[in-house]
């Protein structure tokens, strides 16, 4: 009778395992659908700041910016943007791998997510600063992160900035990517997702009066289209991680399913030879 | 399109704060406050952080905003900003806790550009206290 108690056991702990993952899977869910609200709501805002930085653009004739200048790149500033918690498949490794392509040297670290501060230590390379983002992320988050990226860049501390962090495709997939955040480059080069077709925006040939001036509204743009890009970023993240947290505690759940009704269905085989047993046991002794 | 409102829309990265048909609203634009009745001409230019008066129906509200842009053509106003509050909905203990904060944070020694950061935070605590302790008087 040994193997059926110790069978018995571990059918508990595969069922108690179950619960957890399955507990996991539910929080996720609703944590994942709560940073798909905020990236939905993020999209009039881009709208917004898109067809006014067209508007400022069309009037503009020489335009530099020293957020535009492309500088011969001797060293190089990464931000990695992973997850707090694992247990969310293979989302951070994926990140990390495509890390790996940096020179050690010449590359500078900053990080959001705990996961990803810890990656950069254990691999001794060279981190700037970590900063926490939330489970819904905040604009603030964002912003401290492009502040000081930016700075980085204007000191000409570094002379390229690069983003990599997870996009969200839709629940199953989950991209890794590495996006050039800095410098913008040219400036009918910026894009936003979901903006407003060109065709509309060229059609619009309203006069507008700058106050103080276009160059002045340009250059303010600038600065704040780097924080949106940023936060739009922090929240493709963590719709990346909840999602693929849900889909991993999902497989985690089925998984334990499928071995708890493989071993119960050789507990209750063992069980039923074991009466079988006795039963022919007894039938004997009668017999004789 | 009616010549007596104008549309004002505020929007921030985290929501719509406002959207509705108004009969006149007062910004603080970079270069002094102003007053926008519908017809105005268009008009782009930068807010800093102060308060919104709104007008609708012969009805006051407030808000307080952050740093922003504002796009205004005849029939309507679009402020995009990081921060707009409307003035029931700010909860004066709190600011008036980031508010020290952040001027604590000033006496200390920090750099030029951890000044700056403060400095814009303070601008905006200061901008939701503003609104609210007028609204007492």
């Amino acid at each position: 009778m040994a193997g059926t108690r110790e069978l018995r056991r571990r059918i508990r702990s595969i069922r108690s395992t179950a619960q957890i993952t399955k507990a996991m899977q539910m929080v996720a869910a609703s944590k994942m659908r709560k940073a798909q609200e905020a990236a939905i709501a993020v999209r009039p805002f881009i709208r917004m700041i898109y067809r006014i930085q067209r508007r400022a653009v069309t009037r503009v004739v020489d335009f530099t910016h020293p957020l535009l200048e492309v500088r011969p790149v001797k060293k190089r500033l990464v931000i990695l943007i992973a997850s707090d918690k694992g247990l969310c498949g293979a989302l951070n490794s994926n990140l990390f791998r495509l890390v790996g392509r940096y020179d050690h040297r010449s590359t500078l670290f900053i990080t959001a997510g705990r996961k990803a501060a810890q990656f950069v230590s254990r691999t001794r390379r060279q981190l700037v600063a970590d900063f926490p983002y939330g489970d819904t992320p905040r604009f603030v988050e964002a912003r401290a992160i492009a502040v000081m990226a930016r700075d980085l860049f204007l000191k000409g501390e570094v002379d390229e900035v690069v983003l990599v962090a997870t996009r969200f495709v839709n629940t199953l997939t989950q991209q890794a990517m590495a996006l050039e955040y800095l410098p913008i480059g040219e400036i009918k080069g910026i894009r936003m997702p979901d903006a407003d077709p060109e065709e509309v925006l060229a059609a619009d040939s309203t006069e507008f009066r700058f106050e103080p001036s276009a160059e002045h509204i340009l250059s303010y743009l600038f600065g704040h289209y780097l924080n949106v890009l940023l936060y739009t970023v922090l929240l493709n993240a963590k719709a990346s991680e909840q999602s693929a947290r849900m889909v991993s505690m999902k497989s985690a759940t089925d998984n334990a399913n499928g071995m708890i009704k493989d071993l119960t269905l050789h507990y209750n085989k063992l069980r039923q030879g074991a009466i079988t047993q006795e039963l022919l046991e007894i039938a004997g002794g009668q017999a004789n | 399109m009616s010549a007596t409102t104008l549309k004002l829309e505020i929007v921030t990265p985290e929501a719509i704060v406002y959207s509705e048909d108004v009969n006149m609203v007062t910004l603080p634009a970079i270069e002094g406050q102003i007053g926008i009745y519908p017809m105005h001409i268009p008009l782009l230019t930068q807010i800093v952080p102060g308060e919104i008066v709104v007008i609708k129906d012969g009805h006051e509200s407030f808000l307080a905003v952050g740093e922003g842009v504002v796009e205004v053509t005849s029939n309507r106003v679009a402020i995009v900003t990081d921060m707009a509050i409307p003035a029931e909905n700010i909860d004066e203990a709190k600011v008036e806790e980031a508010r020290q904060r952040a001027a604590a944070r000033l006496q200390d020694k920090i750099s030029d550009e951890e000044v700056a950061s403060v400095n814009a935070s303070l601008a905006r605590s200061l901008a939701q206290l503003k609104v609210k302790r007028r609204r007492h008087v």
